[in-house]
């Protein structure tokens, strides 16, 4: 048992880096050092199984002989007459197969706070992380009048202060596509009324007014729950004089 | 402006910045005048020479002579229970202080806020009371 245990730690490298990434021992010193020459290779070739080249093929029709040798891989029918340079693959995949993480100190039900846009100062609390990889907030809004949104998680500072969420159950429709932006239609303009139609406006759907009520249902008691935290939420961050964010503890 | 606390032979000291920032050393010795010899067995100060900018001085002195090993100004140190002295100054408690404040999160920072709030309410009232009632007597 000690044995294995022994043989199962982790080995790190004799060789260890020199700033630049450049290794400390050229490979001469590293085959005096690691004792290369001590060990005994016993190589072991591995017998492949000869894959066959041809098959042989039945082949109707009278004349054709019955049957074939056919190639399991054709030969290319095209040679080029010049060698053409290769196309280098791009390596970079499309920002929907990005992989997003999420910062450490966030984890579901921490309180953030907003940094940049409309709500800027307020703290909220994080719900859970989309695939684009932003997060999902709220306020929640009866408490401090943020509704149901996605951030960045670069616009938001995390404290240390959570809530315990592990309760709340969010409404499956929560997804990506429907906190898009949806395009709002531009008047057409046509002869003889061009004054006439106004602009189509932003409203508040339905359906995100009732999703608002099922999350807040949920959240507002547990907020409650925790002594002055609901003041807190309600109340904006903002620095005052000698305060400096990046040796402050959040 | 009088000075009352010099740089001087078993002189209590705390070192403002660098390696050892926080912690209290005795002047053991004088190098030249920038620099002393500083030992603090106690605090963990290692037997070294100082700039006296980092020093700032504290109103303990230790009575030892110059020069002496590190065992003697530790029983020295023990002996006047300087350790013990200094956390009970204004100072150092301070220190504690400024360190726990710096400690606090957001939501402590919003708690303190509303305790004080809460302190000066309680105050204010107390006060027009008693000024109210003063007002009467007269």
């Amino acid at each position: 048992m000690a044995n294995e245990k022994k043989r199962k730690r982790p080995h790190s490298s004799r060789n260890s880096m020199l700033s630049g990434g450049i290794s400390r021992y050229g490979r001469a010193a590293m085959y005096a050092r690691t004792a290369t020459y001590k060990k005994k290779w016993t190589v072991v070739k591995k017998e492949k199984a000869a894959s066959p080249k041809f098959i042989e093929k039945q082949i109707g029709g009278d004349k054709n002989g019955g049957k074939r040798q056919v190639r399991v891989k054709r030969q290319p029918r095209y040679y080029p007459t010049e060698e053409l340079a290769k196309r280098k693959r791009i390596s970079k995949k499309p920002f929907s197969e990005h992989k997003h993480r999420l910062r450490a100190s966030i984890t579901p039900g921490t309180v953030l706070i907003m940094v940049a846009g409309k709500y800027k100062g307020n703290r909220v609390v994080f719900l859970k992380q989309f695939p684009s990889g932003l997060l999902l907030v709220t306020g929640p809004m009866k408490i401090n009048g943020v509704p149901l949104r996605r951030v960045n998680q670069i616009y938001c500072i995390a404290t240390q202060t959570k809530v315990d969420i592990s309760t709340v159950k969010l409404p499956p429709r929560l997804t990506d596509a429907y906190f898009k932006k949806k395009k709002l239609k531009k008047p057409r303009h046509q002869e003889g009324e061009i004054f006439d139609e106004a602009k189509e406006e932003y409203s508040v759907s339905d359906e995100r007014k009732e999703d608002q009520k099922i999350v807040d249902k949920q959240l507002v008691p547990l907020v409650k729950k925790v002594p002055h935290l609901q003041g807190y939420l309600r109340s904006k961050f903002a620095l005052s004089n000698k305060q400096y964010p990046h040796l402050m503890k959040f | 402006m009088v000075f009352k606390r010099f740089i001087e032979i078993g002189r209590v000291a705390y070192i403002a910045h660098g390696k050892d920032a926080g912690k209290l050393c005795v002047v053991v010795d004088i190098v030249d005048q920038a620099r002393v010899l500083v030992d603090g067995p106690c605090s963990g100060v290692m037997r070294q020479a100082v700039n006296m900018k980092r020093l700032h001085l504290t109103k303990f002195v230790l009575k030892i002579p110059h020069s002496v090993r590190t065992k003697i100004v530790r029983k020295a140190w023990e002996k006047d229970e300087i350790t013990k002295k200094w956390q009970d100054t204004t100072w150092a408690k301070k220190i504690v202080i400024k360190e726990k404040r710096a400690q606090l999160t957001d939501f402590d920072r919003f708690k303190l806020m509303k305790a004080k709030q809460a302190r000066g309410r309680i105050i204010r009232t107390q006060y027009n009371k008693m000024k109210k009632e003063a007002a009467k007597a007269k």
